[in-house]
């Protein structure tokens, strides 16, 4: 039907591709949680039967409330929690459960918090959400192409520049973002105190938009963004030098060496076929680079999401973290699907690759 | 075997594997020639380093060199085990899937994509928060490899596909061979070496999954490790206490060896891919 236009054709088949890997994360976010032994559903479950006696009615109602909302106990008519003989919930089987889960995220409806009851899921992560976004996705965006750029020049430079250049990216490649971030926290927060060490605010402002409080926001991002930015820097300086390495003895270089034509321009054509390679690797490693800049937003207490996820963690709130790491899943997962896209656009193989006999 | 003569030539791997050998000898000879406690206090919380106290003591007095280097000897078992398990999932996966083509190999590759996708952070809080109980060293590191195979499959695999249509492939599968015959006698040995950078990487990579998802306090149980000094450090506030005692030198333990091991794995690179020599 889309045969005369593959780039239709290719957008399409990536997005169904991408539904698919909606549904499967959504199903490990719903059944890994409940494979090991403190399954913090049959917690709950217990904690809402077992010591009702002592329980104050405030606490007992809002573990109801939670039970309900996941469908997670049968109700009778009315919608009271039906329970066994001893006092304890009767649950509902997996797959109710399980459904009940999936109509539930579709809808967006994520739940409330168990420790900030009634606080829902949704505004913890709404609160939390634009931190993590305006950190990270220039923080990606810039430290990539950076990278590639400096990565492409030492390889057509070699020598003394490379030579330099090539161990300290690998040097710094290697140092783990935690690393980096408690190194950067140490030196220019706490030892030389440059820059403020954690938050992501001046404490007695209110986020909103004025110009005192972006003032303030913008001195607390310096920190976090050169960590992230760091590494991802020297990880993509390194794929891009062998790329362009391989990419110097193919012929049209040569070609293009023997006729005489400007060294800007050939690097300009290197750096074009070099590139493809290296998106790939991005939408590849989109995944890991989020997961290492959570952590680094933990490490500066950024007011993001991994800062949510790890208080979350700490006092095992799990509508929270369950929330949490649902929306950075599909946060990559567009992030991913926009990558695919631009490949699309910009080399023409995949497009009709995709148009011709899958 | 001349190859692996040429790898001794290269500068590069001997640095590299001097390096890494060096921090296994240090997980392996100080717990042999002198007596080291991780369990008691010896002293006051926080104290600088001093001759008797070679990196000075945590946040409880505990001496910081010998929780260093337990940490370092768990950190290095998690690396080998986690790297162990994704290179097997994962050369396994990839090999067959890359040999057999059709619609195997498109729903292993369907199937090794979607996890590539899915941040395997995020897999790990998920499933190290559900086993509190239970979540030990040996475990996190079953857990982890099991969650970055995927790097593994989708290299080895575009290596497998590209030996599949090779003569000697060809003759063994008109004698006869099973797939799985040809898979460990036509196409694995071929892939050795690969293999093993992968094997040097995922290393590596199993190393730096156990120091994150201890930093975010799901740590094991019942060991120390470099991640856990690190999350215990920060949870204390040695940072504000000026206590660099507490986080720098497991910090770079945990760099070194990746440093080591990443330089292993280019230097090998290098001479098995003469193109990337100049």
């Amino acid at each position: 039907m889309f045969q005369n236009h593959p780039t239709l054709t290719h957008i399409l088949g990536r997005a169904g591709w991408y539904v698919l890997t909606f549904f499967v994360a959504v199903t490990v976010n719903f059944f890994l949680p409940r494979l090991g032994s403190s399954n913090p559903i049959d917690i709950l479950m217990a904690k809402a039967g077992g010591s009702s006696g002592m329980d104050t009615k405030a606490a007992r109602e809002k573990e109801e409330a939670y039970l309900k909302e996941f469908g997670l106990v049968q109700l009778d008519r009315t919608g009271n929690v039906l329970r066994d003989g001893s006092g304890k919930p009767l649950p509902t089987s997996d797959w109710t459960q399980f459904a009940s889960y999936l109509s539930l995220s579709l809808k967006g409806e994520l739940g409330s918090s168990i420790i900030q009851y009634p606080k829902k899921v949704s505004e913890v992560i709404k609160r939390s959400l634009p931190w993590t976004l305006s950190l990270q996705v220039p923080t990606i965006l810039i430290g990539w192409i950076i990278g590639n750029i400096l990565g492409a020049l030492a390889a057509y430079k070699r020598g003394a520049f490379d030579k330099l250049f090539y161990p300290l990216a690998l040097l710094v490649s290697a140092v783990p973002p935690f690393c980096v971030g408690i190194l950067l926290v140490y030196v220019f927060g706490i030892s030389l105190e440059w820059f403020p060490a954690m938050g992501g605010y001046d404490d007695g402002l209110v986020p909103a938009l004025s110009w005192t409080f972006l003032q303030s926001a913008s001195y607390y991002y310096v920190l976090p963004f050169l960590s992230i930015f760091l590494i991802i820097v020297g990880g993509q300086a390194i794929g891009m030098r062998s790329m362009c390495i391989y990419e110097l003895g193919a012929d049209y270089v040569r070609y293009a060496k023997f006729l005489g034509v400007r060294e800007s321009k050939i690097l300009q054509y290197m750096f074009r076929n070099a590139m493809l390679p290296q998106l790939t690797g991005l939408a590849l490693s989109l995944g890991v680079m989020v997961g290492g800049a959570l952590i680094t937003e933990m490490i500066f207490s950024y007011p993001g999401l991994g800062m949510a996820v790890l208080s979350a963690i700490q006092s095992n709130d799990y509508p929270v973290i369950q929330g949490c790491t649902l929306l950075i899943t599909i946060c990559v997962l567009i992030a991913n699907f926009s990558v695919d896209i631009l490949i699309g656009f910009l080399d023409p193989r995949i497009r009709t690759q995709s148009a011709g006999a899958r | 075997m001349k190859i692996f003569l040429s790898l001794l030539k290269s500068p590069g791997f001997i640095f590299g594997m001097l390096l890494f050998l060096g921090t296994i000898l240090l997980a392996l000879i100080p717990p042999l020639t002198m007596h080291l406690d991780h369990q008691t206090r010896v002293g006051l919380p926080f104290m600088p380093p001093s001759g008797k106290h070679w990196l000075g003591t945590d946040q409880m007095g505990v001496d910081m060199f010998a929780l260093l280097i337990q940490g370092l000897r768990a950190s290095l078992y998690v690396g080998f085990l986690a790297g162990t398990v994704a290179t097997f999932i994962g050369t396994l996966i990839g090999v067959y899937g890359g040999y057999k083509g059709g619609l195997i190999d498109d729903i292993l590759t369907v199937g090794t994509n979607l996890f590539l996708v899915i941040p395997s952070l995020i897999v790990l809080i998920l499933l190290s928060g559900s086993i509190e109980e239970g979540r030990s060293l040996t475990l996190i590191a079953i857990i982890i490899g099991c969650t970055t195979w995927t790097w593994t499959a989708r290299a080895v695999r575009a290596q497998s596909a590209s030996l599949r249509g090779r003569d000697h492939v060809n003759l063994a599968r008109i004698n006869g061979y099973g797939t799985f015959g040809i898979v460990f006698m036509q196409i694995l040995p071929y892939l050795l070496s690969y293999v093993f950078m992968v094997f040097i990487l995922q290393t590596a990579a199993g190393i730096l999954t156990e120091a994150s998802i201890s930093m975010l306090g799901l740590g094991p149980y019942d060991s120390i490790s470099l991640g856990k000094i690190l999350n215990e450090a920060m949870k204390n506030e040695a940072l504000t206490d000026g206590a660099w005692w507490a986080f720098a030198p497991a910090m770079v333990l945990i760099t070194v060896i990746v440093f080591a091991l990443y330089v292993i794995n280019t230097s090998m690179e290098g001479v098995f891919n003469p193109r990337l020599r100049k």
